[in-house]
């Protein structure tokens, strides 16, 4: 590595730590963000140590007694513990279940989101690139199926592919990658014509790495903005398939799948066992709203004091 | 305009085609249509008939024929579990449909424009940063669940509201619908409501949006210096220029309403199209699921074909020939 780069290099992280400051400044301007941030870091550790801080694992046969069915919010467990958020039809303890259901609805929508925002990313960036025919062609297949409502590109795909947490992940990743696509193509062309693209190139660099190495990283801030709203889309969108009987199986119970099961339960009454899980999954679709919505504002130049 | 909507509807009929394409082969090719067709009980003869039957030893490209052929006859396949051709299936139920998005997107615009504007009057004060974070909340509602709680408080707890179903219907002036009874009212008012909380929460943010917008504008500052009434500056000036916007992401989303009511219906039991795809998912009733795709695929060409036109009846700016899409 020559001094050139290196020198190049420190600059760079230099200018990176103000931009971090400046960031972090401005984000926690807004209160509410903050308290979903912190918010949703909890959840996240909820979902990861779900098998330490439950008193039950609600998949184990062995620890779930048939006898707690039904138990309401509060009522003493044949095992000892206390039902806080009282006891679904097979005697799970609700928050347990709540828990390991967050895990996979939080894995299944940030899974989908990475693997949509590397290929909508990737697909963009080479029709912003390449123009003419490939452009032209991408981008129409974008707007042919952005004008399709989201739960019906993905209720197509399921019903044609079948359940599973690989198959739900595809079309969550078919419905998200062209918000992806859409977004980056439209700053990739208008970074494509700076100056330092046009530097590069007398540099006599490939497109591949102009492409990846120059224009991405400065299309990265719209990115993550669009990247935390379809998080939060995926998430929802897994619950509602899940819970119409076409999402993940029952071998994979995600909060859509509780609240699924919960639902048998409401005209008589037992409503904690929709309720809570609802709750849970409004909260988590919730914060990362609010975290985006802040990032938009804190992330966009046009709005910059 | 004439050229322009020559133009438009070419596109039109080269998306359905290409719809058409993707669903027949997406179904028929991903799917194995076999498994969908025969119970697992079948002997080997059994499987051979119906292979035979449905023409599922020919070529594929004769059999798409066979489908282009039949779709634009209108006949887009006999249901396997109703025995009754699938599109009639899928326009019977539409009414029903229809009346619920209709009344949903009523009750949006009826919520959300007057909460939206004046949000965007006072976008500094207590109650308009309420209004923004509640739509906020509208938008990470999930539908179905709210639905659930929405069943839980009016009919269960409370036992205001019926659950599930239509209510009766009455025909007026030649059309069918709850919305001629009482007992309809009461049925429709949930799922409507539930349905309508997500768009609501997008008209908020809309016309706050335009609100804030149009409040800078020149026009405005001059009206107030004529001294009107601040009512009729909001009433003239503001709401017939944001609602041109508002109009037409209204028009836009009416079918994605149809697409929500999927979860609504399933929910509330709304005899429906979306009840019926979801039960013929569930059923593998392959020739439902299709003849539902090309329904709403129309149905989303021609909206979106009316909305464009709409606009530029609205806003006299905008010049059709002009466009380049």
């Amino acid at each position: 590595m020559s001094e050139v780069t290196v020198n190049a290099k420190i600059g760079n992280t230099r200018k990176e730590q103000g931009q971090t400051a400046v960031f972090l400044q401005r984000f926690t301007e807004n209160k509410v963000a903050v308290v979903a941030f912190v918010i949703l870091v909890i959840l996240i550790f909820l979902a990861l140590f779900a098998p330490w801080i439950t008193p039950q694992n609600p998949y184990d046969l062995a620890q779930v007694d048939f006898m707690d069915g039904r138990m309401e919010p509060g009522e003493q467990a044949f095992a000892g513990y206390t039902f806080w958020l009282g006891s679904d039809g097979a005697g799970r303890d609700l928050y347990s279940a709540i828990l390991y259901g967050l895990r996979i609805s939080l894995t299944v929508g940030v899974a989908s989101g990475l693997i949509a925002l590397a290929l909508g990313t990737a697909i963009g960036l080479i029709a912003a690139y390449a123009g003419g025919r490939t452009e032209t062609l991408i981008m129409r297949l974008v707007d042919l199926q952005l004008s399709f409502p989201a739960i019906l590109v993905a209720l197509m795909l399921v019903a044609v592919m079948g359940k599973g947490v690989d198959k739900i992940i595809i079309a969550l990743v078919a419905v998200q990658w062209a918000y992806y696509a859409r977004t980056v193509r439209s700053i990739a062309l208008s970074e494509r014509k700076k100056e330092y693209v046009e530097a590069a190139k007398s540099l006599g660099l490939s497109s591949t790495r102009i492409l990846f190495g120059h224009i991405m990283p400065n299309c990265l801030s719209p990115l993550i903005v669009v990247a935390t709203i379809q998080t939060a889309h995926a998430i929802a969108l897994e619950a509602t398939l899940s819970f119409l009987g076409i999402g993940l199986p029952q071998t994979e119970p995600s909060l859509g799948i509780l609240i699924s099961n919960g639902f048998e339960y409401i005209l008589s009454g037992k409503y904690w066992i929709s309720m809570f899980p609802g709750i849970a999954l409004l909260i988590t679709v919730f914060s990362i709203n609010l975290v985006g919505d802040q990032l938009r504002d804190v992330l966009n130049p046009r709005l910059a004091k | 305009m004439l050229a322009f909507l020559l133009r438009r509807f070419g596109q039109s009929v080269i998306v359905v085609a290409l719809m058409a394409t993707i669903v027949f082969f997406g179904v028929n090719v991903v799917g194995n249509p076999v498994d969908m067709l025969v119970s697992p009980e079948a002997d080997q003869a059994e499987i051979e008939r119906v292979i035979r039957d449905f023409g599922l030893d020919k070529p594929i490209i004769e059999q798409f024929w066979y489908f282009l052929k039949g779709a634009a006859q209108g006949n887009l396949g006999t249901s396997f579990i109703f025995g009754e051709p699938a599109a009639q299936l899928i326009l019977e139920r539409m009414p029903a449909t229809m009346e619920l998005a209709i009344c949903a997107l009523l009750i949006a615009v009826v919520f959300g424009i007057p909460l939206g504007v004046y949000a965007g009057i006072r976008p500094q004060s207590a109650s308009a940063r309420t209004i923004m974070a509640a739509s906020i909340l509208g938008f990470s509602l999930p539908t179905f669940w709210v639905g659930i709680m929405l069943i839980m408080a009016f009919s269960v707890q409370l036992g205001w509201l019926p659950s599930t179903g239509r209510g009766d219907t009455a025909t007026f002036l030649g059309i069918e619908s709850s919305l001629f009874t009482l007992d309809g009212w009461s049925h429709i008012f949930l799922p409507a409501f539930n349905l309508a909380l997500l768009k609501m929460s997008l008209v908020i943010r809309l016309s706050r949006a335009g609100t804030r917008e149009v409040m800078q504008q020149d026009y405005i500052k001059f009206a107030r210096a004529k001294g009107l009434s601040f009512a009729r500056i909001v009433r003239v000036h503001l709401l017939k220029n944001i609602l041109i916007p508002v109009v037409t992401v209204l028009g836009l989303e009416f079918g994605s309403l149809i697409a929500f009511s999927v979860v609504t219906e399933s929910i509330f039991a709304w005899p429906g199209m979306g009840k019926l795809l979801i039960d013929a998912v569930l059923q593998l009733d392959r020739p439902i699921i299709v003849a539902y795709l090309m329904i709403i695929v129309v149905l989303f060409v021609t909206i979106n074909l009316i909305v464009d036109v709409l606009y530029s009846l609205l806003d006299p700016r905008v010049t059709l020939t002009g466009q380049s899409s």
